[in-house]
């Protein structure tokens, strides 16, 4: 096993390490002007360079680009961070680099919880309904979320210790039941929730409107705002429970949170996007190929490079069969299955056991 | 002061043990020794609350059980038998939480030095995954240090509690490691470690609590403890006691069966 880790601690240069938040920074500007400037409608480069500089758009390219491109420029940024880092947390608290809100039965979880708000979300007290709108469908999805990773949590942890052939299979079998359930639920479904349920599981950004992104975006802000705090916590964490208590981490707290924020991030996208798969894997894993594990910068930069991977794929996925669009986590799951396997077959013969 | 009073452990139905009372002053190097299945481990991890327990443990007064995690890092560091790191943190990184842990964060170098102290430095940028045992044992044993790195803080004496330190070492490192140990308390700092080693524990304990079916079975300075009597009874074979002059008593087992 060796000969498939390589010890790339010798990767983690100064520079490296100096350049690469700006790095990433520059890449998401670059990839998002892409995205902008590229699509069926021809409005291209020039016509954007104009719109920044603020010569007027012709009343057609305003609408392609005002409410087709950024919403779905907006909605690719937002769910490729909330992936990513709902991977890195999900990792960090797992202590397991496999852990993939996706792979675990996280994303399923949140599935169920959503098409629940979309197929039986209609009989709840109207109170109910005033008060949440059109975040519904997202809180049920986090909802779900949480409820998995609490599940899975106490499946496959005992005594602070995460095996991962128990989290994997336990993973497969939470999907399964989710998915078992999202079925049922599917063939409940009139028919105006059969179309809902078709545009959201399609796993794409193209039905990406202001609406849904503004839905979505309070749980992303706010697992954006607890990173700060969680972060010491999760270095502390990879040295197991006992330790991290002992170095002053209030343990149970601090798991509250991390599940708390690894749903509502999972939620928030699922919600929205119908679940991308992969990105929470490969985001934080080629961060830590670079500039190691420490969670206090891995977290802000897997919020970057998720954004700047996932408006890449979503390029990836308009432009290679235009003007038709293959789905997205078809992308997402060329890309990130073989590291999958990568950290898989390189994980210590222990921790595989 | 750390104030062990009736500590009492249950496992499975199974008492591990019974009402246990132990008291360690600072600047004392105190080694919990002992059989195998005694309890040294379980012993030490229910006073730190890892293990539910029944009893009251107190350091400098506060409880150690329930105590709050980040007053109670700043007054002790704790180094289990083996650590495992998830994540591919480097020795330094690892170094660095321990001194985050404390209050010692705005002091610049410490993470160097603690490292100096295991002799662990030409090592720092190296990622804890790749280490052997006895350098991965050496590395946390640095963290602990760059959290209570100061013997004696505003609380009061700091405190070291470590489950085999030098289980895992070569010769030149266990005595490397039991000066270090012999320091931190001769500076005004408390030491509790589980040892294995008699002959190391007989030359730089102060006291030996020696614990055999879950009791102290004998508690005192190494010469008034470790008599072959206990020890034939601890360890079911016969041992042979020398001394010499320079280091005190030492201990060999015989081959020949007891009785």
């Amino acid at each position: 096993m060796v000969a498939l880790s390589p010890d790339l601690t010798g990767l983690r240069t100064p520079a490296l390490r100096r350049f690469l938040t700006p790095g990433l920074v520059a890449l998401l500007v670059l990839a998002s002007l892409w995205s902008l400037s590229s699509g069926a409608a021809g409005l291209g480069p020039g016509q954007l360079l104009a719109a920044l500089t603020g010569d007027g758009l012709s009343a057609r390219d305003e609408v392609v680009l005002y409410q087709i491109r950024l919403p779905r420029l907006a909605m690719g940024i937002a769910v490729g961070a909330a992936l990513a880092v709902s991977g890195a947390l999900l990792q960090g608290l797992f202590r397991n680099p496999l852990a993939d809100p996706g792979i675990v039965g996280v994303g399923a979880g949140a599935g169920l919880g959503a098409v629940l708000a979309i197929v039986l979300g209609g009989l709840l007290p109207a109170g109910v309904l005033a008060v949440t709108g059109s975040h519904l469908v997202p809180l049920a999805a986090a909802f779900g979320g949480w409820v998995t990773t609490l599940l899975l949590y106490r499946i496959a942890t005992a005594g602070g210790q995460t095996r991962v052939t128990t989290l994997l299979l336990a993973g497969i079998a939470l999907a399964a039941l989710a998915g078992a359930a999202t079925g049922v639920l599917v063939y409940l479904a009139d028919d105006r929730q059969l179309r809902d349920l078709t545009f959201w599981g399609m796993g794409s950004l193209a039905g990406a409107t202001w609406g849904k992104l503004a839905a979505a975006l309070p749980l992303i802000a706010l697992v954006l705002l607890m990173m700060p705090f969680l972060a010491r916590a999760l270095n502390t964490l990879a040295l197991g429970e006992a330790q991290a208590a002992h170095m002053g981490i209030d343990v149970q707290r601090m798991k509250r949170r991390a599940i708390l924020s690894a749903a509502a991030a999972t939620g928030a996208a699922v919600a929205v996007s119908g679940g991308i798969g992969f990105v929470g894997i490969v985001v934080p894993h080629l961060l830590r190929q670079a500039d190691g594990p420490d969670h206090r910068r891995l977290l802000p930069r897997a919020a970057l490079l998720g954004a700047a991977l996932l408006v890449l794929a979503d390029l990836l996925s308009r432009s290679i069969v235009a003007p038709a669009e293959l789905p997205i986590g078809i992308i997402t799951a060329l890309l990130g299955a073989p590291v999958f396997l990568w950290i898989l077959l390189s994980q210590p013969s222990a921790a595989r056991g | 002061m750390l104030q062990i009073d009736d500590l009492k452990v249950t496992l499975g139905g199974r008492d591990i043990l019974h009402g246990i009372s132990l008291q360690v002053r600072p600047g004392e190097v105190v080694a919990i020794c002992g059989p195998n299945g005694a309890g040294k481990s379980t012993l030490l991890r229910a006073a730190l609350g890892e293990v539910p327990a029944q009893g009251r443990v107190t350091l400098n007064g506060q409880d150690l059980r329930q105590g709050k995690p980040q007053a109670l890092a700043r007054l002790r560091a704790v180094l289990p038998q083996d650590t495992q790191a998830a994540f591919p943190f480097t020795v330094a990184e690892i170094v660095a939480m321990g001194q985050d842990a404390g209050d010692f964060a705005p002091e610049p170098g410490l993470v160097r030095r603690a490292l100096a102290e295991v002799g662990l430095d030409h090592l720092a940028d190296a990622s804890i995954q790749t280490l052997s045992g006895g350098e991965r044992q050496r590395a946390h044993l640095a963290r602990a240090l760059a959290q209570v790195w100061q013997p004696v803080g505003p609380q009061g004496a700091r405190w070291l509690f470590l489950d085999e330190p030098v289980a895992s070492l070569d010769l030149g490192h266990q005595l490397f490691v039991m000066r270090l140990m012999r320091r931190y308390a001769d500076a005004g700092g408390g030491v509790v470690a589980v040892m294995h080693d008699l002959n190391l524990t007989a030359m730089f304990a102060d006291r030996i609590a020696f614990v055999i079916g879950g009791r102290i079975a004998a508690c005192g300075p190494p010469d008034a403890v470790l008599d072959p009597g206990l020890l034939e009874r601890a360890y079911g074979c016969r041992i042979a006691m020398n001394t010499a002059p320079a280091s005190g008593p030492w201990f060999v087992p015989q081959a020949a069966q007891a009785g």
